[in-house]
């Protein structure tokens, strides 16, 4: 059974059409990358995954089970976790506040008012992992706000991880980086790839990143699905390099 | 600068005010005046575990402030003559409405979710102003007075005793802050912490955030009631101004004066206020605009408050 099966789901606002019929697949330990000029719907067709938004029409299947209409904190509780465009963090608490929220949420103590010396303990335990894991032990008692874009970032997806997901979405992951922190990260999420066995469906801008780490591309061309193949395969595809390159060819 | 760690700048504050019926005498206050303070910064500490720690802006604490007060008031009066009783039924009339009203209002954010905490407020300030024949409407609650404690082998004499209705509030006091200071730092008050940086970001760690705020807002009205309840039973009288929207303002004056990051902060703001207010009162009719003034100076030069201010001085 495929972890995540998206069918022919479209979004309209108002006039507008930003996804029109797309359909995904993606099996449990896949890395795949969705790619496409700006305004191909890209982060529209990630909110309609994650929950932040609905769609008009479709269907989005997870793990056997529909969860087209499915609430954002449903989703993240059934193992879908995802990182924004605009890094999205707790800038005024520490690394490791940041990471340890994540970590208390995901082993249900959200509404606990006290927590065992054993379960604090194991807490802290985890969120010492993922802070080794995320390299940001050095940084674990600085402010999240204070930190470089490529920390930030790295504690976004480290609080994501800490989720236990099944399938991690990043929007942009590299987006606005210098190449040093761009290959930091893409090294991270390699290593959650691998290590983790974690699905993972990224959007990115940056092809040295898409074609390092992807399994499989799909790309999207205002709104709808222009080609889908192995990196190769989309190197190749003729339609992929018009959209690209310019549509006046 | 004197430089303080949290845990001694902590005990600094539990003895001031444990202490506070001796030495205000001697800076010229007396001990009703700590009385009405600490309760007032119970209202606003309430009102901070809301907006300062969970990032949502209610500008209708008095609604459930002023409902402890009725609750306390009308007990004595028409039901039974007991202090404890007063104080229960003025606690769970507050935090019912709160409960009742929250799932109405925890989807709005910011200016909405004021506006709408304002007019539930107002419904409760005219129910009381209306409704003559219970409570009294303009002219107040009047003709009862709060009842010494009763515990079987002695009592407490908080009815002339100033300094024991005082002892009184100040245990209130501390229980209430002790168990939203508890709350902050468990994972519970963590998730509330994480609304207030990133609403968005809690959402998708799996946070109902909704539900959170809720559960903050009838928190936080809990202890706003159990204030109104205690500043009932300060006066001996409740009237209606206790419900209305200017009495909220208040509250929220206090907080921000004082510091709406730091825990302390609406006790400071409290004092401050409270002291200016008792002050500027004896000499002007006009003591508003001054507070009003002050305030304005406060939120444009230290926009995290007094507390904030300190602290600032301290890490530098």
């Amino acid at each position: 059974m495929s972890l995540l099966k998206v069918e022919n789901v479209s979004r309209q606002f108002g006039s507008l059409i930003a996804v029109n019929g797309v359909s995904m697949t993606v099996e449990a330990g896949e890395l795949r990358a969705v790619i496409g000029p700006n305004g191909a719907g890209k982060t529209t067709f990630f909110n309609l995954i994650s929950g932040f938004l609905t769609p008009s029409s479709g269907k989005i299947i997870f793990d056997g089970q529909d969860i087209t209409h499915l609430l954002p904190a449903r989703r993240v509780w059934r193992g879908i976790a995802r990182t924004f465009q605009i890094t999205e963090v707790f800038p005024e608490l520490s690394v490791r506040e940041n990471l340890r929220i994540a970590v208390e949420v995901a082993s249900g103590y959200r509404l606990r008012a006290w927590l065992s010396s054993t379960a604090n303990g194991e807490v802290k335990a985890r969120v010492v992992d993922l802070l080794e894991m995320g390299g940001l032990a050095p940084k674990a008692d600085r402010l999240v706000g204070e930190l470089s874009h490529g920390d930030q970032r790295a504690t976004e997806i480290m609080m994501s991880v800490a989720l236990n997901p099944r399938l991690l979405l990043l929007d942009e992951p590299t987006a606005g980086m210098g190449d040093q922190e761009t290959y930091d990260v893409t090294q991270l999420i390699r290593k959650l790839h691998k290590d983790q066995k974690l699905a993972i469906v990224l959007i990115e801008h940056d092809m040295r990143v898409v074609f390092h780490l992807a399994d499989k591309i799909m790309v999207l061309a205002e709104g709808a699905p222009l080609a889908e193949g192995t990196p190769k395969e989309i190197a190749a595809n003729e339609a992929v390099q018009n959209a690209y390159l310019g549509k006046a060819a | 600068m004197l430089k303080l760690d949290k845990r001694s700048a902590d005990a600094l504050v539990w003895l001031a005010l444990l202490t506070a019926p001796y030495w205000l005498p001697l800076i010229g206050g007396y001990t009703e005046l700590g009385s009405r303070i600490l309760i007032l910064a119970l209202a606003a500490t309430a009102l901070n575990f809301l907006l300062g720690f969970t990032g949502v802006l209610s500008f209708g604490h008095a609604a459930y402030f002023g409902l402890g007060a009725y609750g306390a008031a009308m007990t004595i009066k028409y039901l039974y003559p007991s202090t404890p009783l007063a104080i229960l039924v003025g606690v769970v009339t507050g935090t019912v409405a709160a409960a009742v009203i929250g799932p109405m209002i925890a989807r709005l954010r910011g200016v909405y979710f004021a506006m709408c905490t304002i007019a539930f407020g107002q419904v409760f300030y005219f129910i009381a102003f209306q409704w003559n024949t219970v409570t009294g409407g303009d002219d107040g609650l009047t003709a009862w007075h709060r009842m010494p404690i009763d515990l079987g082998f002695t009592s407490i004499d908080i009815l002339n005793d100033n300094k024991a209705f005082y002892y009184l509030v100040f245990t209130m006091f501390a229980v209430a802050a002790g168990v939203m200071a508890w709350l902050l730092r468990s994972p519970f008050g963590r998730t509330l912490l994480a609304i207030r940086e990133n609403e968005r970001r809690a959402r998708f760690l799996g946070i109902p955030v909704d539900r959170h705020i809720w559960m903050s807002w009838v928190i936080s009205c809990c202890f706003a009631s159990l204030a109104g309840s205690l500043y009932a039973l300060l006066n001996d009288f409740v009237d209606p101004r206790a419900l209305r929207w200017d009495q909220s303002g208040t509250f929220v004056i206090m907080t921000v004066l004082g510091g709406m990051r730091s825990f302390w902060g609406p006790l400071i703001g409290a004092a401050i206020f409270i002291e200016l207010q008792d002050f500027l009162s004896s000499h002007t009719e006009n003591w508003e605009s001054f507070i009003g003034l002050f305030f304005v100076l406060v939120v444009l030069f230290f926009p995290r408050g007094v507390l904030g201010l300190i602290k600032r001085k301290s890490t530098s």
